[in-house]
C-alpha cells in the first residue's frame, strides 16, 4: 500500500505545531499502524531527520500508552481497540491519513504526537490512600474483599487510562475515566484499613490523653 | 451548597433539573394549545382557566426562573467546554460518538430562545397585558372571558408566521432530542439497558412536541 500521511509535528509544549505531509510506500496491509510509523521513522532517521515522537509501550492493547487521533477518531477507524491494535488493512491504497495528538487542555503536548497524561495520575492520587510497605508480599487474605465487589472493581479496572474518552468527547470531559476509576477504587476497601488505623490512633489519643509523636 | 453552583457535576445538575422542569412545562403548554384544534370554546375556556388559576400565577415566576437558570448555566458550561479544548482537531469524525443535536445544544437553545422572544411578543404580552389593545370578549355559560382564539388563528393566516412557528417547533424538537435522556443520565439513570430505552423515549418525546406544535400553524394556514 502507498499512503499519504499528514502528521502533526510540534517541537515542544510551547512551540507552534503544524502538519507535515509524508509519503510511505509498499506498506503491508498486515502491518500494524504503529509498525507503519516505525517504517516512516526509519526512513526519516536514514535521511538524518528527527523521527516522529509517539507514545506506545506494550503494543498488545493493555497498557493504554498509545494515543493517536486518526482521521478524526481516537485510536482510528476500528471499533473497541487501541491504536497499537489497528492494522493497515483497515485502510485502502492511496488513502490520505491525518494523524493528530489527543487535544485537550488537560493533555498538553510534549512533542509531536505525545501528550502528557499526568492529569489522570493526579486524579487517581487525589482519591486514593494507600501505604506502600516495603518487604515481602502482603498476605493475600489480610484485607478481605467480597467476590462480588472484586469482580465489579475488576470490570471497572478495564479502563487502562488511555485518554481516548477525553480525546473523543466533544466537551473534552474526563467523566468516563473518572467514573471508571471511582468505581474501581470505591468498591475496594482501599484506604479504609489505614483509615481504621488512623481512627484507632485518634481513639488512643483520646483514651490516654496523649499524642503519638513517633 | 456552594459546590452545587461551582462543581461541574453540580452545574450539570442545575441544567438537568431546570431542563426537566421546562420539559414538563412545554408538554402542558402543547396539550393546552392543541385545544385550538378542537375549537374556540374549548381553547378560550382553557386559557381562562389558566389565567384565573392561582397556582398558575404562582408558577409564572418559577417558570421564568427555570429559563433564566437554564440559560445562564448553559452559557457557563458551553464556555467551559470550549476552553477545555483550546486547539481544535483538523479532522473530526464524531458521527459514532455523539449526535448532531448534542453537539449543537447551545446553538439550538439560542435559536429556541429567539423564537420564544418572538412568541412572547405575538401572544403572551397581548393576552396578559393587553399590549396592542384589549382582546374581544366572549360569554360561555354566563362567564365572560377573553376571546384569544382569533389572535392565534389570525396570526397563522400570515404564511410566513406559520413557517416561522414550524421552524421554531423543529428547532425545539432537535434540542429535546438530546434533552430528556441526557437530563435523566445527569441524575444517574444510565446503564447499557436503560440508555437505548431512554434515548428512544427522548426521540419520541421530541417528535411529539415537534409535530404537535407544527400542526397548529399548519392547520390555521390551510383551513
Ligand atoms: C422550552 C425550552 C427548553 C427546554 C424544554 C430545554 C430542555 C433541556 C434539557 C432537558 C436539557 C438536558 C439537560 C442535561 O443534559 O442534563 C437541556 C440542555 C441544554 N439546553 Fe435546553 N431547554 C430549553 C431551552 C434552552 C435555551 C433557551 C437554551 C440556551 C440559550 C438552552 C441551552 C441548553 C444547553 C446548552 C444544553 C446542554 C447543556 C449540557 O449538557 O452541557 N436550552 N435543555
Ligand atoms: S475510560 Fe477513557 S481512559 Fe479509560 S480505557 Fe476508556 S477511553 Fe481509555
Ligand atoms: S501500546 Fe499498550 S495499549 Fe497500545
Amino acid at each position: 500500500m502507498n499512503l499519504t500521511l499528514k502528521i502533526w509535528r510540534q517541537e515542544n509544549e510551547k512551540a507552534q505545531g503544524k502538519f507535515v505531509t509524508y509519503e510511505v510506500k509498499d506498506i503491508s496491509p498486515d502491518s500494524s499502524f504503529l509498525e507503519m510509523l516505525d517504517i516512516l521513522n526509519e526512513q526519516l532517521v536514514n535521511k538524518i531527520q528527527l523521527p516522529i515522537a509517539f507514545d506506545h509501550d506494550c503494543r498488545e492493547g493493555i497498557c493504554g500508552m498509545c494515543s493517536l487521533y486518526i482521521n478524526g477518531r481516537a485510536h482510528g477507524p476500528d471499533e473497541g481497540i487501541t491504536t497499537c491494535q489497528l492494522h493497515m488493512r483497515k485502510f485502502s491504497d492511496g488513502d490520505i491519513i491525518t494523524i493528530e495528538p489527543w487535544r485537550s487542555r488537560g493533555f498538553p503536548i510534549i512533542k509531536d504526537l505525545m501528550v502528557n497524561r499526568d492529569a489522570f495520575d493526579n486524579i487517581m492520587q487525589s482519591g486514593g490512600y494507600i501505604s506502600v510497605n516495603t518487604g515481602g508480599i502482603p498476605d493475600a487474605n489480610s484485607i478481605p474483599i467480597s467476590k462480588e465487589n472484586s469482580d465489579l472493581s475488576m470490570d471497572a479496572a478495564a479502563c487502562i487510562g488511555c485518554g481516548a474518552c477525553v480525546a473523543t468527547c466533544k466537551n473534552s470531559s474526563a467523566m468516563l475515566f473518572v467514573s471508571a476509576k471511582v468505581s474501581q477504587f470505591a468498591l475496594l476497601p482501599q484506604g479504609r484499613t489505614e483509615a481504621k488505623i488512623i481512627s484507632n490512633i485518634a481513639r488512643m489519643n483520646r483514651e490516654f490523653l496523649c499524642a503519638n509523636f513517633s | 451548597m456552594k459546590k452545587l453552583f461551582s462543581s461541574s457535576v453540580g452545574q450539570k445538575l442545575i441544567m438537568s433539573l431546570s431542563g426537566l422542569f421546562l420539559i414538563t412545562f412545554i408538554l402542558v403548554h402543547l396539550l393546552l394549545n392543541l385545544l385550538l384544534l378542537v375549537g374556540p370554546e374549548a381553547y378560550n375556556k382553557a386559557v381562562h382557566f389558566m389565567a384565573t388559576n392561582p397556582l398558575m400565577h404562582l408558577m409564572e415566576p418559577v417558570l421564568a426562573a427555570g429559563f433564566i437558570f437554564h440559560i445562564i448555566y448553559a452559557t457557563i458550561l458551553t464556555l467551559q467546554n470550549q476552553k477545555a479544548r483550546p486547539e481544535a482537531y483538523a479532522v473530526v469524525d464524531q458521527s459514532e460518538s455523539s449526535s448532531w443535536a448534542s453537539r449543537n445544544m447551545y446553538v439550538l437553545g439560542g435559536l429556541v430562545f429567539i423564537f420564544i422572544a418572538l412568541h412572547l411578543v405575538n401572544f403572551f404580552f397581548k393576552m396578559k397585558f393587553g399590549v396592542g389593545g384589549d382582546l374581544p370578549k366572549v360569554v360561555y355559560e354566563g362567564i365572560k372571558m377573553d376571546d384569544a382564539y382569533p389572535l392565534v388563528s389570525g396570526l397563522f393566516k400570515v404564511w410566513w408566521y406559520a413557517v416561522i412557528y414550524v421552524i421554531g417547533a423543529v428547532l425545539l424538537a432537535l434540542h429535546l432530542r438530546h434533552s430528556l435522556w441526557s437530563a435523566l443520565q445527569t441524575l444517574g439513570m444510565n446503564n447499557s439497558n436503560l440508555r437505548p430505552i431512554l434515548e428512544n423515549i427522548s426521540i419520541l418525546y421530541a417528535v411529539i412536541i415537534g409535530l404537535g406544535f407544527s400542526i397548529i400553524p399548519i392547520y390555521f394556514l390551510i383551513s
